[in-house]
């Protein structure tokens, strides 16, 4: 029943957040530039692989894996967490109970819509990448290309159900804000946002395997430069996450709605 | 006179701040936990860039050590004296309130700069310290009286430089009022001072030293307390601090003269 109508309210809620993505186009560009780590990142670790390559890792390789990470963290990040967090505390959420579609489907068309944009702003970054020595890296062959993009399709929907997991969890918890500080610790750690992970102590590499986090920006990144051993594992663990994850998401969210309507909001 | 007038001020205020917070005191805990954890994370790329090499553009694990504890002493700075008072007036601005505070019988800069304080960001400034002191232990030497002298003045320097800055946001938020996100792009900008500026391409070296002052922050007075500045540059850099103090000073009263309010 909410399933159909979810379906068929879908282009048009696409529709409206496309032209609110559209109305705070300057809001989002500079959402977007606070993303300035794995440029930091960039800059420090080629001075670092001037002269000699440190480890596995030559200069080029540096420039393709912070332009790739800045690709797929621009592409897959959204502020769903925020945006559950504060209906609840608000109450407005309530409106949003009332419509014939299912939540998770709006909030899904609103973040779905901001993709173009994103893309949009992606693009130069994708330029840059074919001018600088991050070229002869980058994977290029089509099959390997579609890898790449059903991983970031992966990644994005990873990211979108832990986010709304977190957000949920506003309806138990007072502070569940500072949830999302620690989950960005842990994903810098371990997602190879800050450092590849092939880089780091080999134990933490072992741990990320296990995690979610890894499947959320470094494995796309890893298939991109051609440096993941077996893209089809990643894939795999990392739709099994997507599948997971999503299932903890719908699980917390029909507890907390009905702890929701216990307080008569 | 005047100025104990306005030390007491800054006494009400800060002790305001410390009042409120202290109705928090779990959050205290937490918050001071957090940014332990967050200073813990920035050492990881240190530590692994360490611990295969010697030296990165001309810096060993112990000089840049200090740079990252200076980055941390300044990024409590930032989060604890400098960002909460002026997040809260670009809210006032935007909502008209403001017209309050241009009431009040005191300096409308002054009371906009000392609004609001987060106490619990002590625990950055002991941080920082702490890592700077491991780092000289590291090293092997203390640092000379006259080179902790000018690292101190530096750091006056820096934060008068922060302080400028962000108050040259702020008096931008008068004409274009949606501006809190832009705050939050500086902080990430901020985010680079962790490494010593030498490390960037030199186009970025310049921004970072005369655009978006960076370099003033950190660096130099890191490269100051390892006695690596002469004291010219350090002259060059306090005279350079001031000058952008009054600048930033004259633009707010300018942003203020063409306040209209928002309900008017």
């Amino acid at each position: 029943m909410t399933l159909r109508a979810s379906v068929r309210a879908m282009p048009t809620m696409l529709r409206v957040g496309m032209a609110e993505t559209i109305a705070y186009r300057a809001e989002m560009i500079v959402w977007i530039l606070t993303t300035t780590m794995p440029l930091v990142m960039l800059a420090l670790w080629t001075s670092v692989a001037r002269e000699a390559p440190f480890r596995a890792y030559a200069q080029a390789d540096f420039v393709a894996y912070y332009l790739a990470a800045l690709i797929v963290r621009n592409l897959t990040s959204n502020w769903v967490a925020w945006q559950i967090g504060e209906e609840i505390r608000m109450g407005t959420l309530s409106m949003r109970l009332l419509r014939p579609v299912h939540p998770f489907a709006g909030y899904l068309a609103t973040h779905l819509a901001a993709i173009p944009m994103r893309a949009l702003v992606v693009l130069p970054v994708v330029a840059i990448m074919f001018v600088t020595s991050a070229r002869d890296v980058i994977v290029t062959d089509a099959p390997r290309l579609a890898l790449f993009g059903v991983s970031v399709a992966g990644a994005w929907l990873l990211v979108f159900a832990t986010f709304v997991a977190i957000g949920a969890l506003a309806f138990f918890l007072e502070k569940s804000m500072s949830l999302v500080e620690v989950y960005f610790g842990l994903f810098m750690l371990l997602s190879g946002y800050m450092i590849p992970l092939d880089l780091m102590p080999g134990w933490i590499r072992d741990v990320a395997t296990w995690l979610p986090f890894r499947y959320m920006l470094g494995g796309p990144v890893e298939i991109l430069i051609g440096r993941a051993p077996d893209a089809g594992a990643v894939l795999a663990a990392q739709w099994a996450w997507v599948a997971g994850m999503g299932l903890a998401a719908a699980l917390i969210w029909r507890a907390g709605i009905r702890r929701f309507e216990a307080y008569g909001a | 006179m005047r100025l104990t007038y306005y030390l007491r001020l800054l006494w009400v205020s800060i002790k305001t701040s410390a009042l409120t917070s202290m109705q928090y005191r779990a959050d205290f805990v937490v918050q001071g936990l957090m940014s332990l954890v967050w200073t813990a994370l920035a050492l990881v790329p240190l530590l692994i860039l360490y611990d295969h090499q010697q030296a990165v553009a001309g810096w060993d694990f112990g000089p840049a050590l200090v740079v990252m504890g200076l980055f941390v002493i300044m990024r409590g700075v930032l989060e604890g004296a400098i960002n909460p008072s002026l997040i809260a007036v670009v809210e006032r601005i935007r909502s008209g309130s403001f017209d309050y505070t241009l009431l009040k019988p005191a300096d409308a800069q002054f009371l906009v700069s000392t609004t609001k304080f987060e106490p619990w960001r002590v625990v950055d400034l002991l941080t920082g310290v702490g890592l700077i002191i491991y780092a000289f232990v590291r090293i092997g030497h203390a640092p000379g009286l006259g080179d902790l002298a000018a690292g101190a003045l530096l750091v006056a320097t820096a934060i008068a430089v922060m302080y400028s800055l962000w108050i040259l946001i702020i008096a931008a938020a008068f004409w274009v009022v949606r501006l809190d996100n832009l705050t939050f792009l500086l902080g990430a900008i901020f985010d680079a001072a962790r490494w010593p500026i030498q490390i960037f391409p030199a186009v970025w070296r310049l921004i970072f030293t005369f655009v978006i002052p960076l370099a003033l922050m950190t660096s130099y007075p890191a490269m100051a307390v390892l006695g690596r500045l002469d004291a010219t540059t350090v002259l060059a850099c306090v005279g350079g601090a001031a000058g952008f103090f009054v600048l930033s000073r004259a633009i707010w009263t300018l942003a203020i003269r063409s306040y209209t309010s928002a309900s008017s």
